[in-house]
């Protein structure tokens, strides 16, 4: 059963050949038997779990109208709030911290009657593309246990792709959904800023921060995308819009006469060969389908990391200034005659990671005064050249591709002294967050001289992202036939699964 | 050298001010989230995720915070900004659970506007116009309580509590631009700007304007030239001047204060200063010759700011009559002596004063009413006129009870009574007490009668002419009828009775 879709557990529920308990039983079986190698989860939660499955089961008994993916077990980044569930976006400052309300998208999870198994590692607040940030320990790839599964959000990703859970949900600030979503073989959403509520979401990067969900088809990941989404009056900058029909377009899944822009900036140099020529083959797929591959130029890309790496800094210095042991969370130093700023400086430099720290640092420098205009200032700049960038390259085509990282999955310790190679890592993602829009990572095959995934980027303008799942759709049907079985199933045995 | 007095700094020295008056609005929910935010709860009872700073909360603004505040702009003559922005203010605190404060910065929703005020002069009345920089929108933080230690300050204390309750009440900053050319009435101009403002923004109901509750708060900046110069001295910020009389105090203080540094050839330390109440004198805050960066940035949480042309029109055409031509008015209108006027002003009773008038009630009456035996009794109880169990509509129902004669001021004073002890309506008391003029001079007759015969030696004097002596006479008689009797009428009636003709 674990291996199935959800769009088939959901269906095999409807049908009642099976319960929701059933359901979550079985992936909470498949995460004792296999986590204590991939090391995806934080914290499972199989008490409250198996309680959600239980009440989805009697509502379903009693003939209640449920949603899709009504009893479906899922695996939730533990940058969401959940009330009375541990919650410390991979961070040590937040360890043992309990918060007291349910962050938007849990709520919305829960009305759906999603079933949340407990909450996934990730770079410790969700700053870093290998999830060797966290402050409890990396995630391991479940495709090659000495490798990273990408990050921030590699405990979502890779509790799907290790059949953990059949749906995870992420937060993609510079592509912490799309490149681990890659790295790990599955589909991963970065929705339009806006479109999901950031209520609840522990701020990374407030302009730049987006959850989104993990699956491992288009149309799972579409399903769980419809019931995250929505208005949130408690989001000032959620989109007050009907949510685009996202289920309804991986249904769908037909480029017959779509426009595809290829954005040149995106590839060639730097990219890995076998990422590249996986990339390639796809767009000959989409040519096949009857969609024209157009070339677009975004020169201000170039630019792209070097904003976010002022951006994202800037705001995580102001964002992260709250943890300062005053309330909740990690408290040291507070031994007698201790001022309250020696408790605080204490407390964080005890509680923050090399990362974190290093980003508040930058962020701090970014704004001080003196320095706002060269920086802070000149970053938002670039942020409008490629917001223009996008809009002038979605005048010649409905969506845009690329390669979603340069690389497959990289060694855990390999870059971690390196930051600026890291950084590199998200060259591809990042511009798709400094526009606000969309975008999908999905799988385009294993690269030829590593047999890892290779992830295939789509972007759709703001509001759009049904066009994600319309074009993701049919290039993932065309693969899925030539390959003859999911990439997935490609992947090795991992020990201890039954 | 001895500190130089008033009259010897200002014969050396100009004064320059700069006022920042801080007031939260009165809003039933908080400036970012929906906590209530009534005064005096209990601590850490009005808290919500959002103002305590959890991890993932988020704000968003609160709309009738931007309409008070446009509503205080238009009053001030501001321009209103059609786009605005908040900012965040970041600096580490206790009491201030983001680490930042949400606060307008380089785009405030209000701008250029100004305040006229007038004062007394040795050359008669004379306006001055306050210009304002900004009125822009921000939060509160919360309160710390340093307990232990000997100042009450942070240093030196045992340990804090923290009280989240105040962390985001609306607050509005209000702004002026420096205010040059007061001279030696700086203090008294600073105060009747203040005053003005109170007066203002209680007209447009946006603040309970309460300076001893912190409602409403001033900072005031001073700094010295030499006269003729056009040269800016330094100044110093003088913070916790909570009543206006220490607006006052507070700017008179600190110009003998700088006067005195300047005339022994010291600087003036540009710093923070507190406000002390009981001495009339500032002692120094935080130093801020290492100005503090506060790495202010849009904050992106929140949306600009962006009210509709319409909207600000519509709100300007609710503004009601300005506090200082409706006060001109009403003292023409009623012809009100300067000193009255006053005293109805100090006692806050110009409202309720005109709302008294409105219902029908003579304008002299009325304002002897609530000036004279209502005052009184607020005096006695400590309680604010306004607190009493006493309405307009009640003080009218008294002057018209007088008017017709059903009572005499004697007895409404106990009318008044019987309502403030909460007896009902003047009507019910009136029944209730078996109040009533005795207009029967038959029963007057006999009571005159009756204390001629007790008080026989007395009545013998005024019979001989000793008027003066009536007075005892009359008050016995009134207190035989029980206060009841028109005093007027006992007299008249008394004096006929031992041999005086009416005149």
């Amino acid at each position: 059963m674990i291996n199935k879709t959800a769009a088939q557990m959901a269906d095999a529920l409807a049908k009642d050949e099976t319960t929701s308990v059933e359901l979550t039983q079985a992936h909470l079986d498949r995460i004792a038997s296999v986590d204590g190698q991939v090391k995806a989860f934080l914290h499972v939660d199989s008490e409250g779990a198996l309680a959600q499955a239980k009440d989805v089961d009697a509502r379903r008994a009693q003939g209640e109208k449920l949603s899709p993916i009504a009893g479906i077990p899922l695996a939730l980044k533990d940058v969401l709030a959940q009330k009375g569930v541990p919650t410390t976006a991979g961070s040590k400052i937040l360890q043992g911290w309990r918060p007291p309300y349910d962050s938007t998208v849990v709520s919305k999870l829960k009305d759906a009657g999603v079933v949340i198994m407990g909450k996934t590692n990730m770079d410790e607040f969700a700053m870093g593309s290998s999830t060797e940030n966290s402050g409890y320990g990396p995630t391991f790839n479940p495709w090659d246990l000495t490798r990273t599964p990408g990050g921030s959000s590699g405990g979502s990703a890779a509790a799907v792709s290790a059949f953990e859970a059949p749906l995870a949900v992420g937060s993609d600030t510079g592509g912490s959904i799309r490149q681990p979503a890659a790295l790990t073989g599955i589909v991963g959403v970065r929705p339009t800023y806006g479109a999901v509520s950031r209520f609840g979401l522990i701020a990374y990067s407030s302009s730049l921060d987006q959850a989104g969900p993990f699956g491992r088809t288009v149309l799972d990941t579409a399903l769980l995308h419809e019931v995250m989404a929505g208005h949130d009056p408690k989001d000032a900058t959620s989109i007050n819009a009907p949510v685009p029909a996202v289920v309804a377009a991986a249904k769908s899944g037909d480029v017959k006469g779509m426009k595809i822009g290829v954005i040149k900036q995106l590839q060639g140099e730097g990219y890995q060969k076998g990422v590249q020529t996986r990339f390639d083959e796809s767009l000959e797929v989409l040519a096949s389908l009857g969609a024209e591959i157009v070339e677009v130029d975004c020169p201000s890309f170039e630019y792209a990391l070097a904003a976010y790496y002022l951006i994202a800094p800037s705001e995580c210095s102001s964002n992260l200034a709250r943890f300062d042991a005053m309330r909740y969370g990690l408290r040291t130093g507070d031994v007698d005659g201790a001022s309250a700023e020696a408790v605080m400086s204490a407390t964080r430099d005890a509680g923050f990671g090399r990362e974190v720290k290093r980003r508040i640092i930058l962020g701090t420098y970014a704004l001080s005064s003196g320095y706002y205009d060269a920086y802070y200032g000149s970053a938002q700049k670039i942020r409008t050249l490629i917001i223009q960038d996008y809009a002038k390259a979605f005048t010649k085509a409905d969506v845009l591709v690329s390669p979603t990282a340069p690389t497959t999955a990289y060694k855990i310790g390999e870059k971690v002294d390196d930051p600026m190679a890291m950084y590199l890592g998200d060259v591809a993602t990042i511009p798709v967050n400094l526009a606000g829009i969309c975008g999908m990572s999905l799988p385009a095959g294993l690269a030829d001289e590593d047999n890892l995934p290779v992830g295939f980027q789509i972007m759709a303008p703001a509001m759009q992202d049904q066009r994600l799942y319309q074009a993701g759709a049919a290039l993932e049907a065309a693969l899925l036939s030539k390959w003859g079985a999911p990439i997935l199933s490609k992947a090795p045995e991992l020990k201890g699964a039954k | 050298m001895a500190l130089p007095t008033y009259d010897e700094v200002i014969a050396k020295w100009d004064p320059v001010l700069g006022l920042e008056v801080h007031v939260e609005l009165n809003t039933n929910s908080k400036m970012f989230c929906s906590c209530a935010t009534e005064f005096g709860a209990a601590p850490n009872t009005q808290t919500c995720p959002v103002c305590l700073a959890l991890p993932g909360a988020l704000p968003v603004v609160n709309e009738k915070a931007i309409e008070s505040t446009i509503l205080i702009g238009l009053a001030l003559n501001c321009k209103i900004a059609p786009y605005s922005r908040f900012a965040r203010k970041n600096y580490f605190y206790p009491d201030m659970p983001k680490n930042f404060q949400i606060s307008q910065y380089d785009e405030p929703i209000c701008f250029d506007g100004y305040v006229d005020v007038e004062i007394e002069t040795d050359e008669g009345t004379k306006q001055f116009r306050i210009e304002i920089e900004r009125v822009h929108m921000e939060e509160d933080t919360g309160k710390s309580l340093h307990v232990g230690g000997a100042t009450g300050r942070i240093h030196g204390a045992d340990y804090s509590l923290l009280d989240y309750n105040r962390a985001g009440i609306p607050l509005v900053e209000i702004v002026t631009k420096i205010v040059p050319g007061t001279g030696k009435y700086a203090p008294e101009v600073a105060k009747a700007y203040v005053a003005e403002l109170r007066d203002i923004l209680r007209g447009l109901k946006v603040s309970d304007v309460k300076m001893e509750q912190g409602s409403l708060r001033c900072d005031a900046n001073v700094s010295l030239k030499p006269i003729g110069s056009d040269v800016l001295g330094t100044r110093s910020e003088t913070k916790n001047v909570n009543s206006l009389r220490s607006v006052e105090r507070a700017i008179r203080g600190e110009m003998i204060r700088h006067a005195e540094l300047l005339n022994e050839g010291k600087k003036v330390k540009q710093e923070t200063r507190h406000f002390q109440e009981d001495t009339g004198l500032t002692r120094s805050g935080r130093s801020k010759e290492q100005a503090e960066d506060y790495r202010y940035f849009p904050d992106p949480d929140l949306v600009p700011v962006t009210p509709a042309a319409a909207w600000i029109e519509e709100l300007r055409a609710t503004l009601p009559e300005r506090p200082s031509l409706r006060r001109k008015r009403i003292k023409e209108e009623w012809n009100v002596p300067d000193k009255e006027m006053e005293a109805m002003i100090n006692a806050d009773v110009l409202d309720i004063v005109e709302a008294t008038v409105l219902l029908g009630a003579d304008p002299t009456k009325a304002r002897t009413w609530w000036l004279g035996e209502i005052s009184r009794i607020a005096n006695d109880q400590n309680v604010a006129i306004a607190d009493l169990a006493i309405t307009p509509a009640d003080v009218a129902e008294l002057v018209a009870l007088v008017a017709s004669g059903d009572l005499t001021d004697k007895l409404a004073r106990q009318v008044v009574e019987g309502v403030i002890a909460g007896e009902g309506k003047p009507s019910e008391v009136v029944a209730k007490r078996g109040i009533k003029v005795v207009n029967d001079d038959g029963a007057l007759m006999a009571a005159i009668e009756k204390v001629c015969a007790e008080q026989a030696d007395t009545a013998e004097k005024v019979r001989g002419g000793h008027l003066p002596a009536a007075g005892a006479l009359i008050g016995a008689v009134m207190k035989e009828t029980k206060g009841q009797a028109d005093a007027a009428r006992v007299r008249e009636l008394l004096l006929g009775h031992l041999g005086h003709a009416a005149n």
